[in-house]
């Protein structure tokens, strides 16, 4: 094991620009590079989600796969002029078999098998987009997917079979003495752990040493300083006017609103753009005009960003425009 | 400008092919621009790495991989120094997160991992526990003491610990023809591997529970343990009382030796766990847990496949041999190999994972 390798190290993020409850999520990796990785604790409602999806994958296949079983050994006895009880025992033996045999291997291995695999993720959870990984930033074993996954039983699975069983006795009347609401609360404590730690982590969690975390699916954008005015030096495609900002309106903003208004000029329609327009304009003390914002904006941006990219090379940040 | 989302669902969209670099008016866009190609190799091999494992990977793709991962993470490094492109940084950030996965995932098969465990690493789990064997060895034989005892006293104790279903003629005041007419064999093999099934999937389940209890400091699990062999000392009782206490031991040793063996690793393995968080010593509770984990469920991989084994023995050596002098040589025999391969078999640790 090349431990100084593989073992990251994992700390917390200083909060960033987003909001709150995403911050709360956030945790910053150590690759072994020394390179810092933002990752995303999976939100305790995605983790339900993926869930939920799993389980009926599992039980629409299991009733399919039951289905198709009876089919079969309906035909069976069909053939044969001889009564269900002394029908040929091989056959529906072998069946019997093969039905208890894939049950157990769909309810442990289903999980197993698709955490193992190159996305650590099972359908459900890659359909919400998650997938788990190794809580000290090393590798994921398959000790550690093997007892996350040997751990669901009771803390989710008894405790929904029991509480089916409770509502059942009480619409039957039946008295469940102080032992059914003892073991009530017992399981309710596993089912409900994700909610009383900060990584989410549920009791399979904290035994393999694993979490679940969001998988980013980022692609990757447009350069936007080759295109528009901003390739342009600042020069309107529409009016053929040239925007050229000098020192002191380009030192107004930091890297907090030229980030804005990149998210801006990427997503937003021409009509969103006005009232960006506007702001900046009355901040540099510019008199605002109509029609040609886009460019206008294209060619702040590219000129600001020149400029803090600049300052940056020599060490200077500006993280917005108060700083 | 928005990237239409639902490109993600069909696979890779058309590649447009990236603006010339010298377009560029920024210096931190000619530098992505001069990176681009390489990032887009990575994403692309990464992308057929999570969907089908290695094989579809060229040699050629597989060699680079390496270095176009320490490309995209050099660039990651630089671009947060000087570059201001957020959606740059967010796409490296992912690319470099997804591919950190593939380099420094798992290079071992579900394959090579059997093969380690079942040389070696299975039998190194179960030492490295041994604390908690004894514990869990010493609570079970004071488990089917105490049934004993119980029932000795007061024999509606046996209604209490036996389930009815499991004992039909076997209740106290039951004739010695009676309970060694249950000892008997099966006129022949009808039926039987169906029962095995049943027995091996209801076994695993019940040390899987065990296994998982565990987790609330390993009390539940040893509970569990006690109620299983109190059982287990009522009927030893119950056929002593008749004079059939050979018999019933040889009876119950061809597939007891390793069941019992079984349900023994995993009351040990829940133990494990819970004993480490409850006395974790100089390291964190999590990562206490996290180990004990880890090493108890290389344990309960292996009990799930004595079970396999115990239901095998169950269903048709103890249903098919009779005799007791066969019957105790057979789980004689298995008793002698679980312990030779726990104890005696100590292949030394190969060298680990490979980088």
């Amino acid at each position: 094991m090349n431990a100084g390798v593989t073992a990251g190290k994992l700390r917390r993020v200083r909060p960033r620009g987003t909001s709150r409850a995403d911050e709360k999520r956030r945790r910053e990796l150590v690759t072994p590079e020394g390179l810092t990785l933002p990752i995303t604790i999976a939100s305790r409602g995605s983790r339900a989600g993926a869930l939920i999806i799993d389980f009926l994958i599992i039980v629409f296949g299991l009733v399919a796969f039951h289905l198709l079983l009876f089919w079969i050994a309906g035909g069976l006895l069909d053939g044969t002029p001889l009564d269900v009880d002394t029908a040929p025992t091989g056959a529906r033996e072998f069946l019997q078999i093969l039905l208890v045999i894939f049950v157990f291997v769909t309810w442990y291995g289903y999980f197993l098998v698709q955490e193992l695999g190159p996305r650590g993720a099972t359908l459900g959870k890659r359909l919400v987009g998650i997938r788990i990984a190794a809580r000290s930033g090393g590798r994921l074993t398959p000790e550690a997917v093997i007892a996350r996954n040997l751990i669901r039983d009771i803390e989710l699975f008894y405790p929904l079979v029991f509480l089916i069983v409770i509502l059942a006795m009480n619409t039957l009347g039946e008295d469940m003495g102080p032992l059914a609401w003892a073991a009530t609360a017992w399981f309710a404590l596993f089912l409900l752990l994700p909610f009383f730690n900060r990584d989410a982590l549920r009791a399979g969690d904290i035994v393999a040493g694993t979490w679940v975390i969001e998988m980013p699916r980022t692609k990757l954008a447009e350069t936007l300083s080759t295109q528009g005015a901003a390739a342009a030096e600042g020069t309107s495609a529409v009016t053929g006017v040239r925007y050229e900002f000098g020192e002191a309106e380009l030192s107004v903003y930091g890297e907090k609103e030229l980030q804005t208004l990149e998210r801006m000029l990427r997503e937003s329609p021409d009509d969103a753009l006005t009232a960006v327009h506007a702001t900046i304009c009355r901040k540099i003390g510019w008199e605002p005009g109509a029609g040609d914002e886009r460019a206008f904006l294209e060619a702040f941006y590219a000129q600001l960003r020149a400029k803090l990219e600049g300052d940056l090379r020599f060490g200077k940040r500006k993280a917005d425009k108060h700083s | 400008m928005k990237t239409p989302v639902i490109s993600a669902w069909f696979g890779r969209g058309t590649l447009v092919a990236p603006p010339d670099i010298a377009s560029a008016t920024l210096r931190s866009d000619r530098f992505r621009l001069e990176r681009e190609g390489d990032w887009r190799r990575l994403e692309a091999i990464v992308a057929r790495m999570e969907r089908g494992g290695l094989k579809r990977i060229s040699d050629e793709d597989l060699l680079a991989l390496p270095a176009l991962y320490r490309i995209a993470a050099s660039s990651l490094a630089v671009a947060r120094e000087t570059s201001l492109d957020a959606a740059t940084l967010a796409y490296l950030e992912a690319l470099v997160q997804r591919a950190w996965f593939q380099v420094y995932g798992p290079r071992r098969g579900f394959a090579a991992w059997l093969r380690g465990f079942l040389l070696g690493g299975w039998s190194r789990a179960v030492r490295e526990m041994w604390l908690d064997l004894c514990i869990a060895l010493f609570v079970m034989v004071a488990g089917s003491i105490v049934g004993w005892l119980l029932v000795a006293r007061d024999e509606a104790w046996y209604y209490r610990l036996v389930p009815g279903g499991l004992a039909d003629t076997r209740v106290p005041g039951a004739s010695r023809e009676d309970l060694l007419a249950t000892l008997g064999t099966e006129e022949s093999a009808v039926g039987l591997s169906s029962f095995a099934a049943q027995l091996f999937s209801n076994n695993s389940a019940v040390c899987i529970l065990s296994f998982a209890l565990g987790f609330a400091f390993g009390i539940p699990s040893l509970m569990l343990l006690v109620h299983n062999m109190a059982v287990l000392g009522a009927l030893v009782w119950l056929f002593a009382g008749q004079g059939l206490g050979t018999e019933l031991a040889a009876w119950l040793s061809v597939h007891g030796t390793t069941e019992i063996f079984g349900i023994l690793l995993s009351g040990a393995a829940g133990l494990h766990i819970g004993r480490s968080m409850a006395f974790p010593g100089p390291r964190p509770v999590l990562a206490a847990a996290a180990e004990a984990g880890q090493r108890g469920a290389v344990v309960m991989v292996g009990v799930v496949i004595m079970m396999v084994i115990a239901a095998l023995l169950e269903a048709f050596p103890r249903q098919l041999v009779e005799g007791t002098a066969p019957r105790f040589l057979i789980g004689g025999t298995m008793l002698a190999f679980w312990l030779a391969y726990f104890f005696l078999y100590r292949p030394r640790e190969a060298g680990g994972e490979e980088p």
